[in-house]
């Protein structure tokens, strides 16, 4: 046996053909290489280009002998970054922020994408209509109407009734809360039209058998549906709190004072200077002035700014593309 | 039995519709109001008094100054049109190509699917835009390229000369070039496309492959006969994707927020971002309709 495929093997090797595909397949596998790596080099670059550059001391800042490893490591553009940003709390707001966004995100489109996979009746595909129309409709032409929605927020007049006055949402985390809860969020629309492509998949024979073995709908749902949407409900909910952490425009528009991470980065040059002079305007000036020094600082504050990003991405990625392929993304 | 089991589907039917309460809450509530308000501040004059606002219907004037007096709308917006219209096209091919990259077998694929991921996480307007006008990147860029050594492939330059001289056609050339150096922003762009594609690839029967194989038909074939059309539905999905991606942080919208937080002009604002949605549907409208002609369904 081992003689007879050694032989074949010989013969094979000694027709043009063989080495003809042997060689097309080494080429290609050459070309793939270099264009993962030359790809993946072009997405990781940025990264490095920041890590290398907040290591980096005054000294080696001018000195055109360091590009890429500074002379001497230093944590100080770090330590600046931490204190001049107030990084624990904004940390702290931010994660709490993206977290309770997700999670209720998630609930309010796992219910929406289930019920709108389901429910059968006139005028249903005209609501679900309404779900493309809200991705489709850029958040800036509702934006105004928004702002002032939540600055005079009421319910049916009940605030005013008991307060006197509608209350002023702007400036806290309510207004999150509130369209995240309500569905209305960074691209729910998204979400919940993921969520009904993979409810679609799922057979209906499945419920059936539930509701025959006397399984009410809600406790179908809760311990037959849910359980086989974990994939397609991981991804949602990296992509919920990845783009809530990201998003500045809402950030920037509900939030006057930058408490979060994403509005926080946009002045973070103005408040290390400030932070540098103790107040002082012609001292922030001076540091305003050198704008390598800013650089520095800004590149040092956007890597800590993406860091927790990065770092929970490593726990996840490979859930994450794995649970991407089996979710329901496809229609 | 019959008419019990009717019922019942009937019931659930309307179980149904407490699943999509909060939504629908948050639908009319959250977008349909502020819609339709929308739409009433572009023809008025606000005001912003102590007691929340004032109207004043002014009809179309808003409009007429965004598109006549207003110093850069016209040319913002066209721009961004432009932009949209050249970026598609190469961010869908660009993710569709690697996504059959990253779907073949090889060593190292876990790595390289997360690192071709690292866009979705990362993708943000503020992150894009510090890192254009940063100081920092452009020397130790510029470093580079003068100790000719690291990331010097934006050199092409010489290659435009000797395409342009061999007979090329000169905006093609421009447009492979200015792809070239654009590279970065279509890959921060196309991260959620080629995750769409990949999945997609990964439902593919692989028997399908198995019989053309059998047939005797090569790679290239296989491709254009098998993979195309399957994934061509997933096509049309991402269009509109990065149709409507691409419009959330470009100029003209940093415009419109712009007019509404730092000029306080709100009914201007409204009147430019109504324009801009119309736009955005008919590009939408004109896109969708050429490439689901196409498009081929497998049922």
């Amino acid at each position: 046996m081992q003689q007879s495929t050694k032989k074949e093997l010989h013969h094979r090797m000694a027709s043009a053909a063989y080495w003809l595909e042997f060689a097309k397949k080494w080429l290609w596998m050459a070309v793939r290489f270099v264009l993962i790596f030359g790809i993946s080099f072009v997405i990781v670059y940025p990264i490095l280009l920041k890590l290398s550059i907040a290591f980096k001391s005054m000294d080696d800042l001018y000195d055109s002998t360091v590009i890429w490893v500074p002379h001497t490591l230093t944590l100080d553009n770090f330590k600046l970054v931490f204190q001049a940003m107030n990084y624990p709390q904004v940390l702290l707001n931010t994660l709490l922020l993206s977290s309770a966004v997700m999670l209720l995100q998630t609930v309010t489109c796992v219910l929406a994408g289930y019920g709108f996979a389901r429910v059968k009746f006139r005028g249903s595909g005209f609501l679900f209509a309404g779900v493309i129309f809200t991705i489709l409709v850029p958040a800036q032409t509702i934006m105004v109407p928004l702002y002032l929605q939540f600055k005079n927020f009421d319910l049916f007049g009940l605030i005013k009734l008991i307060q006197g006055e509608p209350a002023n949402l702007i400036n806290t985390y309510w207004p999150f809360i509130i369209s995240a809860a309500l569905g209305m969020g960074v691209k729910t629309g998204l979400y919940v039209y993921i969520f009904r492509q993979f409810f679609k998949g799922i057979p209906r024979e499945i419920e059936e058998a539930a509701y025959v073995d006397g399984a009410g709908y809600f406790t179908t749902f809760r311990s037959v549906i849910l359980p086989n949407a974990l994939p397609s409900m991981v991804t949602v909910m990296l992509f919920s709190f990845v783009w809530q952490w990201n998003d500045s425009f809402f950030t920037n528009m509900y939030l006057n004072e930058p408490k979060v991470m994403s509005s926080m980065m946009a002045s973070s040059g103005y408040a290390i200077a400030t932070f540098l002079s103790g107040g002082g305007q012609a001292e922030t000036a001076s540091y305003v002035q050198d704008p390598f020094f800013m650089s520095m600082m800004m590149n040092t504050s956007v890597l800590m700014a993406i860091l927790p990003l990065i770092i929970l991405y490593l726990f996840v990625q490979r859930h994450f593309v794995e649970s991407v392929e089996r979710s329901g993304l496809v229609g | 039995m019959r008419f019990r089991k009717l019922s019942l589907e009937q019931k659930n039917r309307y179980y149904g519709l407490y699943f999509i309460l909060p939504w629908f809450a948050g639908f009319v509530f959250l977008f349909m109001v502020p819609l339709l308000s929308s739409l009433r501040y572009s023809f008025s004059n606000l005001q912003v008094t102590n007691d929340g606002f004032s109207l004043d219907f002014i009809g179309l004037s808003n409009y007429r100054e965004a598109l006549f007096s207003h110093e850069s709308y016209v040319r913002i917006l066209t721009e961004s049109v432009v932009d949209i219209a050249v970026n598609t096209p190469l961010i869908i091919i660009f993710s569709l190509f690697f996504a059959v990259l990253l779907n073949q077998r090889f060593r190292g694929r876990v790595l390289a699917r997360a690192i071709f991921f690292l866009p979705v996480i990362l993708a943000s307007g503020i992150i894009a835009s510090i890192e254009n006008g940063d100081l920092m990147q452009s020397v130790v860029r510029s470093a580079n390229d003068t100790t000719g050594g690291g990331l010097s492939i934006m050199k092409n330059l010489e290659l435009a000369v000797l395409l342009i001289e061999s007979g090329v056609s000169i905006t093609f050339v421009e447009y492979m070039t200015g792809a070239v150096s654009r590279i970065y922003e279509i890959i921060s762009q196309s991260g959620v496309q080629i995750l769409i594609f990949l999945a997609g690839l990964q439902s593919i029967s692989p028997s399908l492959y198995e019989a053309a194989k059998i047939e005797g038909s090569t790679g290239y074939e296989a491709f254009w006969k098998i993979t195309f059309p399957m994934i061509s539905p997933l096509i049309l999905t991402n269009l509109v994707y990065t149709i409507i991606d691409s419009f959330i942080s470009d100029e003209t919208s940093r415009l419109v927020v712009d007019t509404a937080f730092k000029s306080y002009d709100f009914g201007l604002s409204a009147a430019m971002a109504w324009m801009y949605f119309a736009v955005i549907a008919l590009v939408l409208w004109i896109t969708t309709s050429i490439v689901s002609r196409k498009v081929f369904y497998q049922d």
